[in-house]
């Protein structure tokens, strides 16, 4: 088994680490707990789970405040837990039910929350990005201080669309943050395979974005260049590119056999790099908490995802008559 | 030898323009190169040079002429030595197009009016004793965003060309000036990405008004607008939605080719979540792009570059809207129901004309919206007139005709006398050359023959 480097001992508050901790880990539970409902048949379609990539979307989220918007791809459920949503809600719209942020009509890659300012959840690769650009565009419009952040990966950092709105974000200084969480697979093809050039952070170099890599299973290191990322669109410096280096777990889907990497390639990131391990250790290390103390966490967070799906399993099917709704806001 | 020098063509579909200025006189020599007048199209203002070299003989048109025909002669070109007094009377126009002009001289009348106004028939939506404006479509287009711009600070406007340079078409004419580059801006040439960035504006509480040069180029962006714009009040369980605009020239121009002549009535017509018009007059142009931009969802609005320049009578009223999913009958007639939209209903109603003269009496419906569509209107008509032909601009395959012909099986099937005659744009790329695009387009010919055909003539 491959050595975990010790961390450093961190000057991070208490409160914050197990913030952190706690945050990361209700993620992963409930996306363990979705995997499994999958299996079960309780989940249908497509689903794609963020394990491993805890990290980026609970450290941005720690640079955020009220008002602040967030739109990403179809591996969503992470985002969505990070920014407040009720777990109950996006399970009962994985088990396409009623109780669905979406009432069961969108399912897990189409998922949105207009009081949580969750804009998706998109099923196209790279369509968020211009989305997010234009939510961006509206705050500005509107003379207020939010930033948006337009979370996608290292596929769509290949996307034509991306580099349209590069373009036009930075000519009119949208106060947005472009998040590239590169989880080194697009699927299936490495980062190596289909990146002419692999530094995704140097891709605005060309429009006069400033960009910089972050180690994405760090959160301390994620909320650190967040910060500094919020604070320049925040000031009307125009856009930032945070590139999260970071890895999935799983699959691509549920239904990806991953024959892409070794098993010995995913073990070695989870034995060196995990995103909660790191946090735990420093919890640990400072003494902040006891094992005891983090195991009572662990069991509180299960009980929370079970109840989770347990709502998700009994929420009712969406009434047949909703098939019709939805379709026009009314004039 | 002496040359005449004709009007120059400005754009694909000028037929006609003002000669407003000239920048020689008689006895001037010119080289090639030299700007020798500015001619003014409906939308903009152009210098004209010279072709060859010589003496400015005579000058054929008086500056401020209105409505000089493309290719007629206005000035003529001597060779050194030649005396313009001696020259014979000028030609009556050059080869091409249809619409030639007569021989005309400096201080006449030009032989062409300016586009005769189309008079409505009377329209519930417009109050007996209303006062009516002549108004081109492009100035009711304009109108109409002007009008909601000036109601809602959170409409803007975006696209190619149309702050500083006012528009491509010239539709956004003036916008500029009035609501500032904060509300009237200029994209970069990214259909694509300033439609996803339009929707994500839609999201975050304004109402774009996107312009596409033409809709055409809008299928770099038709991910967005289907995807994006018409799907998500659905996937989010309406939560959020995007109020928004898709607008723009649709259909053929005139000789542009292939790329530039599409016709996507039918595509987007198919799609729940958008709403589509597609406005034939200037007053629907008005009326339903106010509704447009007030609705809460995204409106694919289609509209005709060959109709930009035409006049209608529009209604003088403080805020006149026109409701979407109403048709419009134009005619009223008893023998054969004619249903059209767009620049179709031209056809449509100039093969009413001649139809009248043959003692056929059709009624004329302009659906106006396709999405939603009023085919109760379409039903009722054909009950009454059991007879029934579809004109449009677009493909045969799925289109607004083979749609309408569909509702009419289900529907009036026992009151049809004849099996539905759609004329549609032929099966094929939209050439190039001027008597193969003609064959490619749907004509009133054809429209009168199908007419015939039902009515058994």
């Amino acid at each position: 088994m491959a050595a975990r480097k010790k961390p450093a001992k961190s000057n991070t508050s208490k409160e914050d680490l197990l913030k952190f901790y706690r945050e990361m880990l209700m993620i992963r539970r409930f996306e363990e707990k979705a995997g499994q409902l999958y299996g079960m048949g309780l989940i249908g379609g497509f689903c794609h789970l963020y394990i491993g990539q805890e990290a980026v979307v609970v450290g941005i989220e720690a640079a955020t405040k009220e008002g602040d918007k967030r739109i990403t791809s179809y591996r969503d459920h992470g985002h969505m837990l990070a920014c407040g949503m009720d777990p109950k809600g996006v399970m009962a719209e994985l088990t396409g039910r009623e109780g669905g942020y979406s009432r069961g009509k969108g399912g897990s890659m189409h998922m949105f929350s207009k009081e949580k300012n969750f804009y998706g959840g998109n099923g196209i690769v790279g369509a968020q990005v211009p989305i997010g650009a234009g939510l961006a565009f509206a705050d500005k419009y509107l003379g207020n201080d939010n930033v948006s952040f337009a979370y996608f990966g290292d596929g769509a950092a290949n996307q034509g669309q991306v580099y349209e709105t590069f373009n036009m974000a930075s000519l009119w200084k949208l106060p947005v943050i472009f998040v590239i969480e590169n989880n080194q697979y697009a699927m299936g093809t490495s980062l190596q395979r289909a990146s002419s050039t692999p530094e995704l952070y140097t891709r605005g170099t060309a429009f006069g974005i400033p960009g910089e890599t972050v180690d994405g299973m760090d959160v301390f290191a994620v909320k650190a260049a967040s910060e500094k990322a919020v604070a320049h669109c925040r000031t009307g410096k125009g856009p930032y590119i945070l590139e999260m280096v970071t890895y999935r777990y799983r699959g691509h889907s549920m239904s990806d056999p991953a024959k892409y990497r070794t098993r010995e390639e995913v073990q070695k990131v989870r034995e060196e790099r995990d995103a909660i391990e790191h946090v735990r250790e420093l919890i640990l290390l400072g003494k902040h908490a006891s094992e005891e103390d983090l195991k009572a966490i662990d069991k509180q967070i299960k009980a929370e995802v079970n109840e989770a799906a347990e709502f998700a399993k009994q929420s009712p099917e969406p009434a047949l008559s909703e098939l019709w709704t939805d379709i026009y806001a009314d004039a | 030898m002496a040359t005449e020098i004709l009007m120059p063509a400005l754009s694909p579909t000028m037929e006609e323009g003002t000669l407003a200025k000239w920048l020689v006189k008689e006895g001037d020599t010119v080289s090639s190169g030299d700007i020798i007048a500015e001619i003014e199209t409906d939308k903009a203002t152009m210098e004209f040079e010279a072709v060859d070299e010589g003496i400015i003989g005579k000058l054929l048109v008086a500056e401020g002429t209105e409505g000089v025909a493309v290719n007629a002669p206005i000035a003529i070109l001597l060779d050194e030595g030649e005396d313009a007094d001696t020259l014979p009377a000028p030609s009556s126009a050059a080869p091409a197009p249809s619409s030639v002009p007569t021989a005309m001289s400096g201080s006449e009348e030009p032989a062409l009016a300016a586009p005769k106004a189309v008079v409505i028939p009377d329209d519930p939506e417009i109050p007996e004793g209303t006062e009516m404006k002549s108004t081109t479509v492009r100035e009711a287009l304009r109108d109409a965003m002007a009008e909601e711009m000036r109601r809602d600070p959170n409409v803007f406007l975006m696209g190619e060309e149309v702050a500083q340079y006012q528009g491509a078409y010239k539709i956004s004419q003036g916008m500029l000036d009035e609501f500032g580059d904060k509300r009237v801006i200029d994209t970069p040439i990214t259909e694509h990405g300033f439609t996803g960035i339009a929707v994500g504006a839609a999201f975050g509480g304004l109402r774009p008004i996107v312009e596409f040069m033409t809709f055409n180029f809008a299928m770099q962006a038709i991910d967005q607008i289907i995807n994006s714009a018409a799907k998500t009040l659905y996937m989010s369980g309406g939560q959020m939605g995007a109020p928004m605009v898709f607008r723009g020239a649709n259909g053929a121009a005139a000789r542009v080719g292939a790329q530039h002549s599409q016709d996507y009535a039918t595509w987007y017509a198919q799609v729940p979540g958008l709403k589509v018009a597609m406005p034939y007059s200037a007053a629907d142009a008005k009326g339903l792009l106010k509704s447009a931009i007030r609705d809460p969802n995204p409106v694919v609005f289609l509209e005709n570059e060959i109709l930009y320049g035409q006049a209608f009578d529009v209604p003088v009223m403080d805020d006149f809207t026109v409701p979407f999913g109403k048709a419009k009958i134009w005619r009223e007639g008893s023998d054969v129901t004619i249903v059209s939209f767009g620049i179709g209903m031209k056809y449509a109603l100039e093969a009413a004309d001649a139809l009248a003269a043959d003692g056929i009496s059709a009624e004329v419906i302009d659906l106006r919206t396709l999405r939603p569509m009023d085919t109760e209107t379409v039903v009722k008509s054909v009950m009454k007139t059991n007879r029934c032909v579809t004109v449009e601009e677009g493909w045969p395959v799925g289109s607004i005709g083979g749609h309408i012909s569909n509702v009419l099986m289900q529907e009036a099937f026992d009151y049809l006398d004849a099996p539905v005659i759609t004329c549609t744009g032929k099966d094929v790329p939209m050439p190039y050359a001027a008597n193969l695009e003609k064959l490619a387009l749907v004509t009133t010919d054809e429209v009168i023959a199908a007419v015939k055909t039902v009515t058994y003539r």
